[in-house]
């Protein structure tokens, strides 16, 4: 139900519902009011009477009924009928369209029915002349009277209540123009349209709404952006190595002397290496972004053993020693494919950045704040101004040693994130440390 | 003609360097927008071949830097991504040319000696200079008619003398049309090669302007 309907129906309803009251409160208190009024003519309509006959301006035949001529019309004004009976119990005068029979038996007010049809009387006893003056009226005429009141109240009433509905309508929706124009600059933007909200007077309402809507385009906007990089970075990492794979076959094809085909047939075999390496770490990446890893119990120091076993020969080829000191650990519980590409790719990098003769080390230990795996080299490090971008896909250091895909920190950086643990860099005296902290699983949740 | 080469990735800048070298360039290889900042201000290059990506920023960023300084020497931008906003981009940012990756060795040689002849105003592809025809692109030269056998460092001294007819070329700039930075320089080999076409050309082809440099006489 749209906000517009609900507000007009709510709001109808309830106006409906005290306007209703107000106007039967209106027509009960009228209708006493107007009874009161009545009653206080026939109290005062029988006393005059009284006192007309008591003065004898008025001359009373004791001896029969006389009927004072009066048109019998059903006019408001002629309503009233008047009875004048002696104390003894005798008819003595009464107007004309009285009825025949006594109206009212005590004094003061009090209601009869007469012929099947209901009167209010007035009685009072005139001791002087010995008679007893009864004024009455109709109670259906009465009641014609009130109603006539009563209706010229309701008529206005009736008539304004769907002017007040129709102003409730229009209210409403100017009340809500300003979502209604929020809704037509989101409708109006195109889908690749991140740009902020302009900045527009709105109420106090609206503003919160237009802050988090342009929050999340600029998150939006930023993942695009990430993307667009990832995709231009990915375009040219992929495609560089093939240029340089057709170039280096064209030289081998055309060079004139043996060292410079074997060269280019060399360069043609690194840079096969390197493309398959980028190859497999795009599709490790992709499997961290996208794939559940399952967990399972593992023993960090076989882990540990076994990537510094398959990093042998990359050492090798590089003179580098790679040495290991861990502790005896509890095994842990953790994705054991998260945590063998953090740690592999750590380990590789630190390989390519160190100098001949250098030395990779790799930690592990169980500190206060969960399990503890280091890897050191001896390498120029990463520059303080470079620690936020190191782990950023395709990015390479200016010292990059043409090697790495500029993958390796960003997969390390992925699985970390997927594994709920922390990684910290930094330099101690040469080289480079990378750091990442397991929390125990009792902490992480 | 001697070219910068400004890759980072180090198997295409070497197969670059080498490749454009078979082709009948020179060619040095840099492999930062530092480095080849360095290298435009001291070294005189016929022209450049950009990589756009590199460690310390975009390519583009360097060539939109040459323009702003007034710098027309042509430029030749490597995109791997070849779509036509990548082109327009490159185009507009003051590029003279551009191709996607991977290339072809004989492409990109091509596309930079037409490059090379468009920014000295030449139309022709071929170089003619009194009945001696000089073909860039197959590195042959013939003399009315007939083909003249010259190796590629001759060639590429004749190219240089009858590029601009009247022009007197020193011996340094000379060596440096003919050797990159990883090439060392025997003290005699200008004069060498000088030797060697005027023994193919004729003595008079070649004047030794002393203490300047050599010339071809002006107007073909």
């Amino acid at each position: 139900m749209s906000i517009r309907l609900r507000l007009i129906v709510v709001l109808t309803l309830v106006t409906g519902v005290l306007w209703m009251s107000a106007v039967l409160w209106i027509a009960g208190s009228t209708r006493a009011q107007v009874e009161r009024v009545l009653d206080a003519r026939l109290a005062e309509s029988a006393n005059m009477v009284s006192s007309l006959i008591s003065d004898r301006r008025i001359a009373v035949e004791a001896e029969g009924p006389a009927r004072v001529p009066m048109p019998a019309t059903a006019d408001l004004s002629r309503q009233l009928s008047c009875q004048i009976w002696s104390l003894r119990g005798d008819l003595i005068g009464a107007s004309q369209g009285a009825p025949d029979a006594r109206m009212a038996l005590t004094e003061g007010f009090s209601t009869t029915v007469i012929d099947g049809v209901p009167w209010r009387v007035y009685a009072v006893r005139n001791q002087q002349l010995g008679v007893r003056v009864i004024v009455g009226d109709r109670v259906d005429m009465r009641d014609g009277l009130v109603a006539g009141v009563v209706s010229r109240l309701l008529w206005p009433a009736a008539v304004l209540f769907p002017l007040l509905a129709g102003l409730i309508w229009l209210s409403v929706g100017r009340g809500l123009a300003p979502l209604a124009q929020l809704e037509a600059a989101l409708r109006a933007r195109r889908p690749d349209d991140l740009r902020p909200l302009p900045d527009a007077r709105d109420p106090r309402e609206i503003r919160p709404v237009r802050r988090a809507l342009n929050r999340l385009f600029q998150q939006l906007d930023q993942i695009r952006r990430t993307e667009r990089d990832f995709t231009a970075f990915a375009a040219h990492e992929l495609k560089t190595p093939l240029a340089g794979l057709r170039i280096q076959a064209q030289v081998a094809r055309r060079a004139a002397d043996a060292a410079t085909r074997d060269r280019a047939l060399d360069a043609i075999a690194v840079s096969v290496d390197r493309s398959d390496r980028m190859v497999r770490q795009l599709l490790e990446l992709a499997a961290i972004d996208h794939e559940s890893a399952p967990s399972g119990p593992l023993d960090p120091a076989a882990l540990i053993a076994e990537i510094v076993q398959d990093a042998q020969a990359q050492a090798s080829a590089a003179q580098v020693r790679l040495v290991v000191r861990a502790e005896p650990l509890d095994p842990i519980h953790a994705p054991r494919v998260l945590m063998h590409s953090a740690l592999r790719n750590l380990v590789e990098n630190a390989i390519q950045h160190s100098p001949p003769g250098g030395q990779v080390t790799v930690m592990a230990s169980r500190g206060a704040s969960g399990l503890c795996l280091a890897v050191t080299d001896q390498g120029p490090g990463i520059a303080p101004e470079d620690r936020h971008r190191v782990t950023r896909r395709f990015w390479r250091g200016r010292a990059a040693t043409g090697q790495g895909s500029g993958l390796g920190l960003a997969i390390v950086a992925a699985a970390v994130a997927h594994l709920g643990a922390r990684l910290d860099l930094d330099a101690p005296d040469g080289g480079q440390t990378v750091r990442i902290t397991l929390p125990d699983p009792a902490r992480r949740s | 003609m001697r070219l910068l080469i400004v890759e980072d990735d180090p198997v295409l800048s070497d197969g670059l360097r080498v490749g454009l070298g078979l082709s009948g360039f020179t060619a040095d290889a840099v492999g930062t927008l530092a480095d080849a900042r360095a290298a435009l201000r001291d070294n005189d290059f016929a022209g450049v071949v950009l990589d756009v990506m590199l460690p310390d920023g975009l390519g583009t960023t360097l060539l939109a830097e040459m323009r702003a300084a007034g710098q027309t020497l042509p430029v030749l931008l490597l995109t791997a991504r070849d779509r036509v906003r990548d082109r327009v981009e490159g185009l507009d940012a003051g590029a003279d040319d551009h191709l996607g990756k991977p290339f072809d060795l004989d492409e990109l040689a091509a596309r930079l000696r037409a490059m090379l002849r468009r920014h000295q105003g030449r139309a022709r592809p071929l170089l003619h200079w009194n009945g001696i025809d000089l073909d860039p692109a197959a590195l042959t030269a013939t003399r009315d008619g007939a083909a003249l056998r010259l190796s590629r460092r001759e060639f590429a001294i004749l190219h240089a003398l009858i590029d601009q007819p009247g022009r007197i070329l020193s011996r340094a700039q000379l060596e440096e049309r003919l050797y990159g930075w990883q090439e060392d320089v025997e003290s005699n080999t200008v004069e060498v090669h000088v030797h060697h076409l005027r023994a193919k050309l004729g003595r008079d082809v070649i004047q030794t302007v002393r203490g300047v440099g050599y010339r071809v006489a002006g107007a073909g």
